[in-house]
C-alpha cells in the first residue's frame, strides 16, 4: 500500500514526488511512456541531443533572488540556483508586419519598446501592468474572466493588444483566439516580469537532477507502467490498474494525466466529456546549422511572429498546419558561462499551428511524405522574420501531434491541456487530486510548481 | 535541547530549506518573511521538518509565533526541552 500514487513522471509528478518522499511517504510514480519528461522530455537522434518541448525554461530569476516561483520551486525541493544551472537569455522579439517589440529579461525595455512604437498607450501600458500585479493567483472566479475583455478596456490600439497576446498564447494558452486573464497573468509575469533562459545542457539536466534526487529520497519510478483505470468504490479510489492488468493499492492518487484523461481512467465514469478536451497542438521544425545563427546575421533568442494584424491563434480551419504564425527559437542564443562555452551545434527551432486529427489518421507512408512538406513550408514561412538559415541546414527532424501525444498521453496532442484549469486540483473524488497542465500553471516551472503545491496542500496537511 | 541549541536546529532546517541563502548574518528579531521572503509554504516547510526530525508537533493556530528566530526558539523552548 503507497500512500500516494503518483501518475505521470513529467516535472509536475516529479516535484511532487519529490516533496512526498522526503516527508517519509511511500511513494511510486507510474509513466506510461517509456522515458520521463513528459511534454518537456529529450531524446537522442543521428547522434545529437534533442529537447522535446524546451524553447525556454520561463519564471527564470537570477541567483540570489528570493521572489518569484523559480526561488520557491528551488526551497521547495531544496536544491541549489547552480543545480539548474540557467543562463539568460539575449534578446527576443515580437514582430507583425507593422510593428516590433524586442524584450529581455528586464522589463524596461519591454516599456520603452512599447512608448517607441504605441506612444498613444504608455499610461494605458501601466494600467495593464498594474492590474496584472493586482490579480491573486488562486481566485478561480478572476482566473476565468475574458482576458481579451480586459485588454480592450485597458489598451486602446488593438494591435498592441494582439502583440502582447502573441507571445503570452504561444507559451501557454490552451484555449483558442482569447485567454483566460488568470492564464494571461501567470504568462504575463513569467516572460515579461521574469523572463526566459535555458540550461546548456537542455531540459535533460533539470529532469535528471529530479529523478536522481527523488529516488535518493526512496521514491519508486516505474516507466512503461501505463495507468489504465482508477478502481473506484463509493466515492473514493481505492487502488489502480495497470495496462498489463496488475493492481496497486494507494491511500490516495495524485495524477498529471490530464483532467479528462484522468476522469477517463475512473471506473464509475461512463463517458468524460470530450468536448472539453484541448485542441491546441503543434509540430516542431528542427534544424541543425553548420554555423552558429549568430554568424547569418541571427542574435534573436526567440522570434514571434504573425504575418497580419490580428493574431490567428486556433487549430487550423482546413489543412494540417497553419504557418501564419509561429515562433523561431534559437538555443545558441543564451548566454551561457564562460566555462560551458557555446553548443555544439547551431539549431533552429521553429513551432506552428498544427491539426491533431489530419496528423493522426495518416497511413505510415503519408506521415513521412507529409513531414517533410511541412518542414519545408513551416520553415519557409518563418524565414520572412529570421536571417535564411536554409542554405547551412545538415540535419533536420520535425516532430508532430502524434509525438507529442506519445510523450504527455493528453487528448489530441494538446500541448496545453484543456482550457477549462481546476485551480484547487479537486476531482469528484475525495481522494484523487489533478496537477501539471490542467490544474493550472504551465512550463517547466510552472509544471513543477503545480506539482508541489498540489502535494502540500492534499497529500502533506498532518 | 536548551535555546542555543534549538536555535541551531531552526538554522540547520533554514540551511536545508534555503541552501543558497548566507545564515551567519541572521536577526533574530527580525521577521524571516523580511530577510528572507519566506512564504507560507516555507513556513510549512519548517513545521514539517519539525516534525519529521524532533516529533515536535506546531498546531496551525500557532504558526504566528514562528515569524522571527527569537519568537521561534521562545515559542519551542517547553515544547523541545525533552527532546535529546
Amino acid at each position: 500500500m503507497y500512500d500516494t500514487i503518483i501518475i505521470g513522471a513529467g516535472m509536475s509528478g516529479l516535484a511532487a514526488g519529490i516533496r512526498l518522499a522526503h516527508y517519509d511517504q511511500k511513494v511510486c510514480i507510474l509513466e506510461r511512456h517509456y522515458t520521463i519528461g513528459g511534454l518537456n522530455s529529450f531524446y537522442r537522434m543521428n547522434g545529437r541531443d534533442y529537447d522535446v518541448g524546451l524553447h525556454a525554461v520561463t519564471n527564470f530569476t537570477e541567483k540570489g533572488a528570493k521572489k518569484g516561483p523559480l526561488a520557491r520551486i528551488l526551497r521547495q525541493l531544496r536544491f541549489k540556483w547552480d543545480d539548474f544551472s540557467l543562463s539568460p537569455q539575449k534578446g527576443s522579439r515580437v514582430v507583425f508586419p507593422s510593428a516590433e517589440l524586442r524584450f529581455n529579461n528586464d522589463i524596461e525595455l519591454l516599456r520603452s519598446e512599447v512608448a517607441r512604437a504605441f506612444p498613444s498607450q504608455v499610461d494605458n501600458f501601466e494600467a495593464l501592468i498594474a492590474k496584472i500585479l493586482d490579480y491573486d493567483d488562486l481566485d478561480q472566479e478572476a482566473f476565468e474572466i475574458s482576458g481579451r475583455q480586459v485588454l480592450n478596456s485597458t489598451i486602446t490600439e488593438p494591435l498592441l493588444i494582439e502583440m502582447i497576446l502573441c507571445p503570452l498564447m504561444w507559451y501557454g494558452n490552451a484555449d483558442s483566439h482569447d485567454m483566460a486573464w488568470g492564464q494571461f497573468c501567470i504568462m504575463f509575469r513569467s516572460i515579461f516580469f521574469e523572463g526566459f533562459a535555458r540550461p546548456y545542457k537542455g531540459v535533460r539536466l533539470i529532469l535528471k537532477n529530479l529523478v536522481k534526487r527523488y529516488r535518493s529520497l526512496g521514491g519508486e519510478l516505474k516507466l512503461r507502467h501505463g495507468v489504465s483505470k482508477v478502481i473506484v468504490d463509493n466515492g473514493h479510489a481505492t487502488a489502480i490498474e495497470l495496462d498489463n492488468g496488475e493492481i496497486i493499492e494507494g491511500k490516495r492518487i495524485l495524477s498529471s494525466a490530464g483532467s479528462l484523461e484522468t476522469m477517463r481512467m475512473c471506473s464509475d465514469v461512463s463517458e468524460p466529456d470530450t468536448s472539453k478536451a484541448g485542441a491546441m497542438t503543434f509540430i516542431e521544425s528542427i534544424s541543425v546549422l553548420d554555423r552558429e545563427p549568430a554568424k547569418i546575421g541571427n542574435d534573436d533568442t526567440i522570434v514571434f511572429y504573425n504575418d497580419s494584424e490580428k493574431f490567428n491563434w486556433h487549430p487550423p480551419a482546413d489543412d494540417f498546419c497553419d504557418t501564419r504564425t509561429g515562433v523561431i527559437c534559437s538555443p545558441n542564443n543564451y548566454v551561457y558561462a564562460d566555462e560551458e562555452g557555446k553548443l555544439a551545434d547551431g539549431i533552429v527551432r521553429i513551432t506552428t499551428i498544427a491539426d491533431f486529427r489530419r496528423w493522426n489518421e495518416m497511413s505510415d507512408e503519408d506521415y513521412a511524405r507529409a513531414k517533410l512538406k511541412w518542414y519545408d513550408k513551416s520553415v519557409e514561412a518563418s524565414v520572412r522574420f529570421t536571417p535564411d538559415f536554409r542554405p547551412y541546414v545538415i540535419d533536420t527532424d520535425l516532430f508532430t501531434p502524434k509525438t507529442i501525444r506519445r510523450f504527455t498521453w493528453h487528448d489530441n496532442g494538446a500541448v496545453y491541456g484543456a482550457p477549462e484549469k481546476k485551480l484547487d486540483g479537486t476531482t469528484h473524488l475525495d481522494n484523487l487530486f489533478l496537477c501539471g497542465t490542467d490544474q493550472g500553471y504551465v512550463g517547466i516551472i510552472g509544471a513543477m510548481m503545480s506539482g508541489i503545491s498540489m502535494a502540500n496542500l492534499h497529500c502533506l496537511r498532518p | 535541547m536548551v535555546p542555543t541549541e534549538i536555535r541551531d536546529a531552526i538554522i540547520d532546517i533554514l540551511a536545508d530549506i534555503a541552501p543558497d541563502e548566507d545564515l551567519s548574518n541572521l536577526n533574530d528579531d527580525q521577521s524571516f518573511r523580511d530577510q528572507m521572503e519566506l512564504d507560507s509554504m516555507d513556513f510549512l516547510d519548517i513545521v514539517m521538518e519539525l516534525r519529521k526530525r524532533y516529533r515536535v508537533q506546531v498546531p496551525e493556530e500557532d504558526y504566528v509565533n514562528l515569524e522571527s528566530m527569537a519568537s521561534t526558539v521562545s515559542y519551542l523552548t517547553p515544547k523541545m526541552v525533552a527532546v535529546a
